[in-house]
């Protein structure tokens, strides 16, 4: 086994760990922190695939900038240990089955995606330019789309937000 | 890379880690010693005079304090997060060194018959990787707060988290203009990018064409690193300790370690960024070519007047030590004269300079400016600092455009 291949189930695992735990966890603060684990240990794994800038903005925009937000939050908030509560009725008959349908669905698509796709060798070339050339030449226009549309969330956020006069 | 090649390459990047380690607790500890001494000068006072001579064994003093006190949890804590977070703030703080180059790539020194250079890592994505680690270490301040289950503290977790987050956005944007300029992330080549003159003599430092983007990234740097006059997250006359009211003894050394090893981090990156990082602001040529034995110099100077302080004091034990320090200094002096060591020395000898001035400036900074209010943290970093980074982003990408063919 290559270097790379031990880091990816060494990062693949923490990851699936960590999630595991942001479910279990009872305290929002633990849950958001594992969340934070997830968010890092997917960062490294983007490394092993040679797409370095992409991994640092994971670290930055995910765990710097929203997961913030969040424990902000909820320290703000001041939540406590939630109560566990068996699974209601929808989430017994739907919620259930659907999550094995994806999952299984997800396992059929990578078991055959990954024999017919042969991986790459993570190359140590400059990547950043390539990604900047796609989002603001190919594909601009879809990109500020993007964009207009998280204005406009924030615009009604804070529409919503503000105290009537 | 061969099984071989890693292992060489692992050992010799751990003993440089374990290097820059013991060297920046060292210059860590002896920049509080340097502030304390400052900030004391600028209010007419004399500082830490007692521990040694002129207070330089205060440093060590304080850790043993610090190693020694009782260290009490107090009760109702969320032990995890508690216990954490004291590590998170200075692992983050500590591996963001790991990434600064003090030196050119090609000024390498010999380990085990292994050449390399004076950085730990060379990393492509030096600079977002700094802002990442930037980003994190409000996690360890924020549940540092939380955790304590203490008002006072919390209210130093909500105080600071809300602002990082408020001025890394101002931080990060300033940045923009030089990274447009230099056209890489990578530390290296942004200060190699930062070759040559103008006119003949003023160094092509980025400071010159980004001004506004200096002033940007300096202040939000500082309020990023939580340093007076943006220190709310702690600020005494309000809320006791801040964030670290509840932690005593290492646990408390270690935030404090970690807020200078930030510091020194931010002083770093002005340099490399702005400040044309290991290269000399003199030109080359016949006429500055003594500017060459100017380390030598330094540290002659330095020698001298240890020296002659030393033999000074009347107490027998620091004038003997102030003395062989100075004689220390003095033997380096000349040890750097041979041609080798000056060509290695040149780098590291010009980032140290200017990292110093950085410090000091830091220093200067929080000995005389009171602390902001709240609301106008808030307003100065939403409505000043956000808009004018954007502005400089915005008019650096014009002209470099407009110079492209």
């Amino acid at each position: 086994m290559t270097l790379d291949a031990v880091l990816f189930f060494v990062f693949g695992g923490i990851a699936v760990a960590a999630a595991v735990a942001l479910i279990l966890l009872r305290h929002p603060i633990h849950s958001a922190l594992a969340l934070i684990v997830v968010m890092a240990a997917l960062a490294v794994l983007y490394l092993l695939q040679g797409a370095e800038f992409v991994a640092a903005v994971q670290i930055i925009v995910y765990a710097g900038a929203i997961m913030v937000l969040f424990v902000f939050v909820i320290m703000l908030l001041n939540a406590a240990r939630e109560e566990r509560t068996n699974l209601s009725r929808a989430a017994r008959y739907l919620g259930v089955p659907v999550a094995v349908l994806l999952t299984a669905e997800l396992a059929y698509l990578v078991w055959h995606a990954s024999s017919a796709n042969p991986s790459q060798a993570a190359g140590r070339t400059d990547v950043t330019r390539p990604l900047a050339l796609m989002l603001f030449r190919d594909f601009v226009f879809p990109f500020e789309l993007t964009s207009i549309v998280i204005l406009i969330a924030i615009l009604g956020a804070l529409v919503l937000a503000r105290k009537e006069p | 890379m061969t099984a071989n090649a890693v292992f060489s390459w692992l050992v010799v990047a751990l003993a440089k880690s374990a290097v820059l380690l013991l060297v920046t607790l060292t210059v860590v500890a002896y920049l509080s010693w340097f502030e304390r001494k400052l900030v004391a000068h600028i209010q007419s006072r004399l500082g830490p005079y007692r521990v040694g001579p002129h207070g330089l064994l205060q440093p060590l003093a304080d850790g043993i304090k610090f190693l020694f006190k009782e260290d009490p949890t107090p009760a109702g804590v969320d032990r995890f997060v508690y216990f954490a977070a004291p590590f998170v703030s200075l692992g983050l703080a500590m591996s963001a060194i790991a990434v600064i180059p003090f030196g050119p790539p090609d000024a390498q020194i010999e380990v085990f018959g292994h050449r390399t250079g004076l950085a730990v890592a060379n990393l492509n994505i030096g600079l977002p990787f700094l802002f990442a680690i930037t980003a994190l270490g409000v996690y360890g301040i924020a549940l540092a707060g939380w955790a304590s289950n203490n008002k006072y503290a919390l209210m130093g977790g909500l105080r600071s988290a809300a602002q990082m987050v408020s001025y890394e956005l101002a931080l990060t944007l300033s940045v923009v203009g030089v990274l447009l300029q230099a056209g890489s992330f990578n530390l290296n080549e942004i200060v190699a990018s930062q070759d040559g003159r103008w006119l003949g003599f003023v160094p092509r430092w980025f400071f010159f064409p980004q001004v506004v983007g200096f002033f940007c990234f300096f202040t939000a740097a500082i309020a990023e690193t939580n340093r007076s006059p943006f220190d709310l997250p702690e600020a005494e006359s309000e809320l006791v300790a801040g964030f670290h009211t509840e932690y005593a003894s290492f646990k408390f050394a270690m935030f404090f370690i970690a807020e200078y090893t930030s510091m020194v981090i931010v002083s770093c990156l002005a340099t490399l960024l702005f400040f044309g990082g290991w290269q000399s602001p003199f030109p080359e040529g016949r006429w500055f070519a003594w500017t060459a034995y100017l380390p030598n110099l330094a540290l002659l100077g330095g020698g001298v007047l240890l020296l002659l302080d030393g033999l000074r004091y009347h107490r027998r034990g620091k004038r003997i030590a102030l003395a062989l320090l100075g004689v220390i200094l003095l033997g380096a002096a000349w040890l750097c004269l041979a041609p080798e060591t000056n060509r290695i020395l040149q780098g590291p000898f010009w980032f140290l300079a200017k990292l110093f001035f950085f410090l000091f400036v830091y220093v200067w900074i929080r000995g005389t400016l009171p602390r902001f209010r709240y609301d106008q943290l808030m307003s100065f970093g939403w409505k000043v600092l956000l808009p004018l980074s954007l502005a400089n982003a915005l008019g650096t990408s014009l002209l470099v455009v407009l110079r492209q063919p």
